[in-house]
């Protein structure tokens, strides 16, 4: 694999039941970019980015056709564990979904499950954690309190920060900013800006100005099939496929 | 579907046209005057460069408009920034006009220099030119839009034979005809430059449509 390429999907189909949701898809998902999937609601977008960390296999009668990769592994191929491909691969969800515990403990719970004990340890990395996901200034005197006492922005940043704590590799956000206020998506989409640096980001989303915004590459999906992939820009100003234009000018439907 | 912003940009379209037909219009009596020796036509040129100059502000207006409302992407955003260059570009030749008008009315004052030969051949490629780079603009046409910025290479040539008669015949020889001779030769200028202009609109074009970049790369065009 393409020492630039994290994360690779090879002729993917997916199926709910009889139902085909994704037709023979193939992408790469390059390193320290921001990867953005865009298309109408139920054109299989959401459902592509959990097969990156084998969400979609919690769901009963599903079947997956073809390779994913994470770096060279396989990722569904039998010796590997789920859990600890879901910890290379965090995700962040449309609705913030802190645990029903603090601040601190939001943070920790991941470390803790993955058996680290030291506290020194843990209580850096909650502090480097929450500083790496641009929330510490507003929550470090309050540790303690209650992670369902924040602000959904400010909830969906710990949720980042719960990703980062458990030393994560790439970031999955699906529709991360579709319930926050401008202010906050703005926060958010920053966020993705810096976190780049040091992971390889894929973002669903269904603004197609937040997609220019943040992303450098575009995949426009339709009906399950991925019609176009490119540079966002490209995407964005001059895109190959009728059905892309018609979708990103609003002419689809 | 049916969009407002479909609306919005056929309004922006008829403004451009607008303003290209008023410009059209400026270019020919500047010429004409210029041929008749019309002081009435030069003036008008020159009294009615306000009204392009403000049709430019509101074609300018309405695309920075469109683009903070509408946000727009892909053919549409190519479209309405290749109407505000090719705004800039009409407003530019419409100065031009001005300029030519003027020069003419200095002309007027005094008996011909000489018989115009390739000042009228120019003169008929720069207005071929522009109505050739706005019909492309309007069909959308990029094969005529080569066609236009292929042709500038014609206008220079004019250009170049009318500096060096001037020149060599008339200034080298004759000093009294300086001012004459002087005044033509901004005019082929003017004239090279309409042309100029009429390129860059004809590259805006084939971005527009193709959403190729010719400027600056002769070769693209071919």
């Amino acid at each position: 694999m393409d020492n630039n390429v994290k994360m690779q999907a090879k002729n993917v189909d997916f199926f709910y039941g009889k139902n085909q949701a994704l037709n023979n898809v193939s992408l790469d998902i390059y390193a320290n970019k921001v990867t953005a999937m865009i298309g109408p609601s139920g054109c299989g977008k959401s459902t592509f980015i959990r097969l990156f960390n084998r969400m979609n296999e919690l769901v009963p009668h599903t079947i997956l056709h073809g390779k994913i990769f994470l770096d060279d592994l396989e990722i569904n191929s039998p010796l590997v564990d789920a859990v600890d491909i879901r910890r290379r691969v965090g995700m962040v969800f449309q609705k913030p979904n802190p645990f029903p515990k603090s601040i601190f403990e939001n943070i920790s719970y991941g470390l803790k499950v993955n058996g680290i004990k030291d506290k020194a340890f843990i209580e850096q990395k909650v502090e480097d954690s929450l500083k790496k996901a641009v929330i510490w200034d507003e929550v470090k005197c309050r540790l303690n309190d209650s992670a369902l006492k924040l602000s959904g922005g400010q909830q969906q940043r710990l949720c980042i920060a719960r990703c980062l704590a458990v030393e994560t590799e790439v970031i999955l956000f699906d529709e991360p900013c579709a319930s926050l206020d401008p202010i906050s998506t703005a926060k958010i989409e920053e966020l993705i800006l810096e976190l780049k640096k040091d992971y390889s980001i894929v973002i669903v989303t269904h603004n197609m100005q937040q997609a220019a915004r943040v992303s450098d590459y575009t995949g426009f999906f339709l009906l399950g099939e991925l019609v176009e992939f490119g540079k966002t820009q490209d995407i964005f100003t001059s895109p190959k496929e009728k059905r892309t234009e018609d979708y990103i000018t609003g002419r689809y439907g | 579907m049916l969009r407002h912003l479909d609306e919005e940009l056929k309004e922006l379209h008829r403004d451009i046209l607008k303003m290209a037909v008023s410009v059209q219009e400026s270019i020919f009596k500047s010429i004409e005057s210029l041929r008749s020796r019309d002081k009435y036509l030069a003036q008008d040129v020159i009294n009615t460069d306000n009204k392009i100059d403000e049709l430019e502000l509101v074609i300018d207006e309405k695309c920075i408009d469109l683009i903070a409302l509408y946000q727009p992407m892909a053919g549409d955003l190519r479209y309405i920034t290749t109407g505000m260059k090719i705004n800039t570009e009409l407003e530019r030749i419409a100065d031009i006009a001005v300029d030519i008008s003027q020069r003419s009315l200095v002309l007027m004052e005094k008996p011909l220099l000489k018989p115009l030969v390739d000042i009228p051949k120019l003169s008929q490629v720069s207005q071929d030119m522009v109505g050739d780079a706005i019909d492309a603009f309007i069909k959308r046409d990029a094969q005529l839009a080569r066609k236009v910025a292929l042709a500038d290479a014609e206008a220079d040539r004019l250009r170049n034979l009318v500096q060096d008669e001037l020149i060599n015949e008339y200034l080298a020889c004759d000093p009294k005809t300086a001012d004459r001779a002087v005044a033509l030769l901004l005019i082929a200028r003017y004239l090279e430059r309409i042309c100029d202009h009429a390129t860059n609109i004809a590259e805006d074009v084939i971005y527009m449509v193709e959403a190729k970049v010719v400027k600056h790369h002769p070769e693209e065009l071919k």
